[in-house]
């Protein structure tokens, strides 16, 4: 620590830290605009000077970059001198010689840090009488809208995307006032995190094109604290609602988890939620039922049922997989998955509780300072691992930068220092990743063969861990490598998941991460679904027991979970299940081919109208509250289920967590992920809507003139409402983020513990269980892959667009779907005489042909192996390690 | 050693030919190099250089030795592994009414690549890259040549004089612009980023060049070099006239009757450039004042015309000796018209990097222009003097920003009355109408 005197008085401030984050840590206003916590300094926008004075009887001073200036105990500095205000507000002049008088029409306008920081200056009066320039814009895609006259080249667009997220697309070009913050040439920005820029930009150059689409102002949006239904992250978000639609997603900071970014499924594949595709009622053999009718029509199914089953969800709520498992009974309630996926989160889970080793946060993630990653594209699997993986490499240049005395945030130094220098991060896949361009070396393979260099790399960790036999002198090289690396590394971190579907990766992942010498080494897996983890606590059982229920008469009726079937299993097996099954009732938000078949269907709610609790791949457990009440006839899918339970005794959803958390000894802490709908402030709920919610008389006055009454909420201890105090709430609770002179997201910086730490009272969330005990050695070492001539192997592999089920549904997601290929070996396209682009047949087993699909020839891709996407509708008909054979197809004219 | 007391133009030819190798050598050439190869350790070479009281040539005038001495000479970690060191010799010569570096360049270039040679070896440098502006191609051709020929007989590529010390010099034409001569935008323009300075510290000689320890010295700095080996410190110091030491090309661009460029000893009175060298000002002429050194110095007056051509001499009647490439103003030509011609050059040339600079060049360039158009107002003044403050040094990223203003600062203080007649006229005649 250090201590400062700033104005006159002595403050405690973090020492070696840059003078601007210290005062933001203070909570005192200085504008910036070009540093950013997680990007560091660059000095370039000039807007953060104060006065730093040689003593206490200096006089004159001098003026300097508080975001360039390093904090030394003792020093003296002044924010209100005249000077440093005056050229602050200067400054502002300067930048608004071109920036467009346009804020009435602008989508920044209310959220706007330019706008914050203009006033916080006091810059009033325009003196430039000159011409302002001007840009011409360009189509970024579906995402972003890109308005260039706004903007006031603070440079943290490229600083984020090019430098943080590793884009490639997005340039500064031209110089003087005429530098241009773009792409070459218009087209869709690449980069998987490209929505930031909407965050990171302080003014209105980059703004969420999906929410243009049904714009309101920040303070028109209804909000409530949420988590990403995406992925099994459990990133923070913020949703925003107005009339009855939800328009927005944006982050929603976690010291630990997410920090200040998203991935851009979490932020633009929210458009589910409005889809045509909502079920919006009930409906009891295809026709529209009342509530109360569909209630009944339930009850009376369960009574005429001989035997029911349940089927759970990994993305639906703990409270609502329990509340089922309750209605059906343990034994007769499976999980959702597919088999492969089943055994394979029992053992993560297994691995996570018993195995001894570490789940970091993604927080800790950043901090390692040697990475293995076993047969993921994060990227694909879990974004925004991926962006925290990229940073991780950056360790390296900090260690070298401190030997130098150069400091972590001097952004510009650090980044020209280290050069090619990284932190050593491996990564074996099956086939190129997104991360390869900053990754120390990397294996293709098949997933036996990645498993088996993680067998090997493990064995040369620890001589008592198994050996592979038949090791290839290259592998055995890298394994040898790798393992050298990882030794000498004081956080190694291990990276695995479910991408392979591969047991034998899952555990090779485990047997390297065991046999690790370091103390701090840390261990991490993604899992598919936001709620992954939780069905692998529940225990429940798996989905292929249900259909032999089903099939061997000993249950008749099935009620289904937000669960397309048709995503876990074949076509003909899950056909053959509900054909079989009497009585179908099904719980979903959104039509699918499971809903088609339901006998009675319950229209539930979405994330956005519901609350629950949701465990991510760390372990912990967030609960997300319903950002507006559920449309009329849609209830969350805990209330239909409780709905038909005879003197069920939780009547709230609170009730219902405490009795899942009673009942699972792993769930116990669940509870304290949030507080209950007994919590209050000052008496009063939290208000979901700001202070400047604005037409709530108007609002609905085209229907009705008289103001209805807000929704009342018994639920959550928020209000649809905007009466309520926010002074004294757990910023972790607080809905939207606003403080006085701070109306973009920025306010943040009143919300840590100190820049880019915790938020105060703790970020949210409850972690559940820490690693403790080992586990033995796992020994069951797959053979080497040996292709068979003519034979391929499907393996479906996630990509960001298109695998995940809810964010498919989302309009500007699916316009960024790549086309639907199959990926080849040149080789194995040789053979079968194809380039890319053509089509071929793929044909099963019995010799049918199944797919007609274009090829791309990917040169990482293993010979013998078929590359498809999990999840994409086009390849429904193909199973993951189904062996099929491929004929070319002579392109035909369509007639 | 006829030619001693200009010993950085000692070879030029009348007819504009360049020196080669053979007549570079039969002057001297090469000798310092022998010596401080030889005879003298890398740290003994920094400080004869030191001693001898050497500036940087580029403008701002820092002791070449001790620049030298801040590189890590030794197996200092993080940099044991590979021990790579550059140096880079700054010939982006753009600075308005310079053209001293040219000559050296194109005249002698043999006498830059010894500089090169020992300089290198003085901070264990192996490569070299000359920075070279791209307008400058009879130098391109030149210095290819001679690169040719020094390569051919032993002083590059191979161990330099049986030493174990060998040295590559590469040569970089530059795709323009002005900010390339600050030296960290020329270290990113070289290593094909955008030509943006970088924030200081850390300096180049810790971190220069991919991340490497790096001397950035201009091409008449390394000139001086070979002439402070071959004849020793206190012959250097017997040169200047007056604080510094050493010869220097001064220069003259205007009406004078002679412009030109001539070598002559540090500290040689202004007045003795103009009136003897440059031949005093054209006939019908006055002077009116002049920027010492190049566009980004303060104009001084004909009072100054004693001031002694001193880095801390001019400096101390408020201008700098930059270039020492005199720019004359007469009494004909209007100040304001010719600050406004600087100004849009600076506006052009701002990288765009920091909001002063950016956005505050091209409004003094508006209000000029308004100024001139006869649309100015008095309170203009006090804008365009707030600016020349607000861009002053130390506010903004690098020293383009605060060069740009000398010219216009000085001229809002010597020649106020041109400006407040354009605004005055115009009031008369909106008056009139």
């Amino acid at each position: 620590m250090a201590q400062i005197d700033i104005d006159g008085k002595l403050y405690p401030v973090q020492a070696g830290d840059n003078v601007l984050a210290a005062c933001l840590s203070l909570g005192l206003d200085l504008p910036y605009f070009c540093w950013h916590t997680a990007m560091g300094s660059a000095g370039a926008c000039r807007q953060c000077a104060v006065m730093q004075y040689k003593d206490a009887v200096d006089t004159k001073g001098r003026l300097v970059m508080a975001c360039m200036t390093p904090v030394i105990d003792n020093m003296r500095i002044s924010l209100a001198a005249e000077q440093a205000h005056q050229f602050r507000s200067d400054n502002i002049e300067l930048l608004m010689t071109n920036h467009p008088h346009d804020c009435p029409v602008c989508e920044e306008g209310g959220e706007c840090h330019l706008q914050d920081m203009t006033v916080m200056t006091g810059h009033t009066f325009r003196r430039y009488r000159g011409k302002k320039r001007t840009h011409n814009n360009q189509n970024l895609g579906p995402f972003i809208n890109h308005e260039m006259n706004r903007c006031i080249a603070c440079y943290r667009c490229v600083r984020f995307y090019d430098e943080y997220a590793g884009g490639k697309d997005l340039q500064v070009l031209g110089v003087h006032n005429n530098v241009y913050f773009g792409r070459f040439e218009d087209g869709t920005l690449e980069n998987e995190f490209s929505g930031n820029l909407v965050e990171v930009c302080p003014t209105g150059v980059f703004t969420d094109k999906t929410f243009s689409a049904h714009y309101a102002r920040k303070w028109d949006l209804q909000t409530a604290p949420s988590i990403c239904v995406h992925c099994s992250l459990g990133c923070n978000i913020a949703p925003g609602e107005r009339y009855g639609t939800l328009r927005r997603v944006v982050n929603r900071y976690h010291g630990d988890v997410n920090g200040y970014f998203l991935c851009d499924r979490g932020r633009f594949g929210y458009g589910f939620v409005n889809s045509p595709k909502r079920i919006r009622t009930p409906l009891y053999q295809q026709a529209p039922v009342t509530v109360d009718a569909a209630i009944a029509d339930f009850r009376e199914l369960l009574e005429t049922a001989k035997a029911v089953i349940g089927i759970g969800s990994p993305r639906a709520s703990l409270e609502a997989n329990f509340a089922l498992r309750t209605l059906v009974g343990e034994d007769n309630f499976f999980a959702g998955l597919n088999d492969s996926e089943h055994s394979l989160f029992n053992t993560i889970v297994t691995i996570m509780r018993d195995g001894g080793v570490h789940t970091p946060s993604l927080k800790e993630v950043e901090q390692a300072d040697a990475v293995l990653i076993l047969g993921e594209d994060v990227t694909h699997s879990a974004p925004r691992l991926a962006l925290s993986l990229r940073q991780s490499v950056r360790n390296a240049a900090f260690e070298l930068a401190d030997s130098m005395h150069i400091p972590r945030w001097q952004d510009g130094a650090i980044r020209q220092l280290p050069q090619k220098v990284r932190s050593p991060l491996f990564i074996a896949s099956v086939y190129a990743t997104r991360l390869d361009d900053v990754a120390t070396d990397t294996y293709h393979g098949s997933p036996e063969n990645i498993a088996r260099l993680g067998f090997a790399i493990a064995n040369c960790l620890d001589g008592s861990a198994p050996l592979p036999i038949d090791l290839s002198p290259a592998e055995q090289l890298l394994a040898t490598a790798i393992s050298d690396t990882l030794k000498k590394a004081q956080r190694p971190l291990i990276v695995s998941g479910c991408s392979c579907s591969s047991l034998a990766v899952v555990q090779a992942t485990y047997n390297v991460a065991k046999a690790l010498p370091s103390k701090d080494k840390q261990l991490m897996f993604t899992l598919p679904e936001c709620n992954s983890l939780s069905l692998a606590i529940m225990a429940a059982k798996p989905l292929q027991q249900a259909f032999e229920r089903i099939s061997n008469g000993s249950a008749d009726s099935v009620v289904i979970l937000e669960n397309d079937l048709y995503r876990r299993a074949s076509s003909q097996t899950i056909d053959l299940f509900l054909d079989t099954a009497a009585q179908i009732v099904v719980i979903d938000s959104l039509q699918n081919k499971t809903t088609d078949k339901a006998e009675l269907l319950l229209s539930s709610a979405t994330f956005a109208e519901a609350e629950g609790t949701l465990v991510n791949n760390e372990g912990r457990a967030q609960h997300y509250f319903p950002v507006y009440p559920a449309a009329e006839k849609i209830r969350s899918s805990w209330q239909w289920l409780i709905s038909v339970m005879d003197n069920s005794p939780w009547q709230h959803h609170d009730a219902l967590t405490a009795a899942c958390a009673k009942t699972f000894t792993a769930l116990a802490a669940i509870i304290q992920a949030a507080p209950g709908s007994d919590y209050t402030v000052n008496n009063s709920k939290i208000p979901r809507q700001p202070h400047r919610y604005s037409g709530r008389t108007a609002m609905h006055a085209d229907l009705d003139v008289s103001e209805h009454a807000p929704a009342n909420d018994v639920e959550t201890p928020f209000a649809f409402s905007m009466e309520g105090a926010t002074a004294k709430v757990k910023p972790a609770l607080l809905p939207v983020i606003w403080a006085p002179g701070w109306s973009s997201n920025q306010a943040i910086n009143k919300f840590q513990e100190e820049i880019g730490g915790h938020l105060r009272g703790g970020d949210s969330g409850v972690r559940l269980f820490d690693a403790s005990g080992s586990l033995p050695w796992f020994n069951v070492i797959p053979s080497v892959f040996k292709p068979e001539p003519g034979l391929w192997r499907v393996i479906a592999l996630p990509h960001i667009f298109g695998s995940e089920e809810l964010s498919l549904q989302s309009l500007p997601v699916r316009e960024r779907l790549p086309t639907a290929c199959v990926l080849l070996n040149p080789l194995d396209a040789e053979i079968v005489q194809v380039t890319s682009g053509d089509l071929v047949k793929v044909i099963n087993f019995a010799g049918i042909s199944v797919l007609k699909v274009s090829v791309l020839i990917e040169k990482t891709v293993p010979q013998g192996l078929l590359v498809i996407t999990t999840g994409r509708p086009e390849f429904e008909c193909l199973q993951n390690a189904m062996q099929v054979t491929l004929k070319k197809l002579t392109q035909q004219v369509q007639p | 050693m006829e030619k001693m007391d200009k010993p950085l133009t000692k070879n030029m030819m009348p007819d504009r030919a360049f020196a080669t190798l053979a007549d570079y050598e039969s002057t001297g050439g090469y000798q310092g190099l022998h010596k401080a190869i030889t005879q003298l350790q890398p740290k003994e070479v920094q400080q004869w250089v030191k001693d001898a009281g050497l500036r940087g040539r580029g403008g701002a005038g820092f002791n070449t030795g001790i620049k030298w001495s801040l590189v890590p000479l030794e197996n200092a970690p993080p940099y044991d592994k590979t021990q790579t060191r550059y140096i880079v010799i700054n010939a982006d010569e753009m600075e308005p009414g310079s053209f001293k570096d040219r000559f050296l360049l194109e005249h002698d270039p043999h006498q830059l690549i010894e500089g090169i040679i020992i300089a290198a070896y003085a901070i264990q440098a192996r490569t070299a890259y000359i920075f070279l502006r791209g307008e400058y191609h009879v130098a391109a051709a030149r210095l290819t040549q001679a690169l040719l020929e020094a390569r051919a007989k032993g002083y590059l590529g191979e161990p330099i004089l049986n030493s174990d010390f060998k040295l590559d010099i590469h040569l970089h034409t530059s795709a323009g612009r002005y900010i390339c001569g600050e030296e960290t935008a020329l270290l990113n323009a070289l290593e094909g980023k955008r030509a943006t300075p970088r924030a200081k510290p850390p300096f180049a000689v810790v971190s220069g060049l991919w991340g490497r320890p790096t001397v950035v010295n201009n091409v008449e700095t390394l000139c001086n070099v070979p002439h402070i080996l071959h004849y020793g410190v206190e012959w250097y110091q017997s040169l200047g006239r007056g604080a510094d030491k050493g010869t220097k090309l001064f220069g003259a661009s205007g009406r004078v009757k002679h412009p030109g460029l001539w070598e002559l000893p540090m500290g040689t009175p202004i007045r003795e450039i103009i009136e003897d060298h440059a031949g005093r000002m054209q006939d019908g002429y006055q002077l009116r004042g002049f920027l010492p050194g190049g566009a980004s110095t303060d104009f001084l007056l004909p009072e100054h015309l004693d001031v002694l051509m001193d880095f801390d001499a001019v400096a101390k009647v408020g201008s700098r000796m930059g270039t020492g490439t005199i720019i004359v103003l007469d009494d004909k030509t209007c100040p304001v018209q010719m600050v406004l011609n600087l100004e849009e050059f600076f506006a052009q040339e701002s990288c765009g990097w920091c909001t002063p600079c950016r956005d505050g060049l091209p409004w003094t360039v508006t209000l000029l222009k308004d100024i001139i158009n006869g649309q100015g107002r008095m309170e203009d003044l006090d804008t365009l003097t707030g600016l020349t403050r607000m861009l002053g040094p130390g506010n903004t990223f690098c020293a383009l920003a605060p060069g740009a203003m000398e010219p216009l600062q000085s001229a809002l203080k010597y020649f106020r009355e041109d400006f407040e007649r354009y605004i005055v006229g115009s009031k008369a005649v909106v008056e009139q109408t």
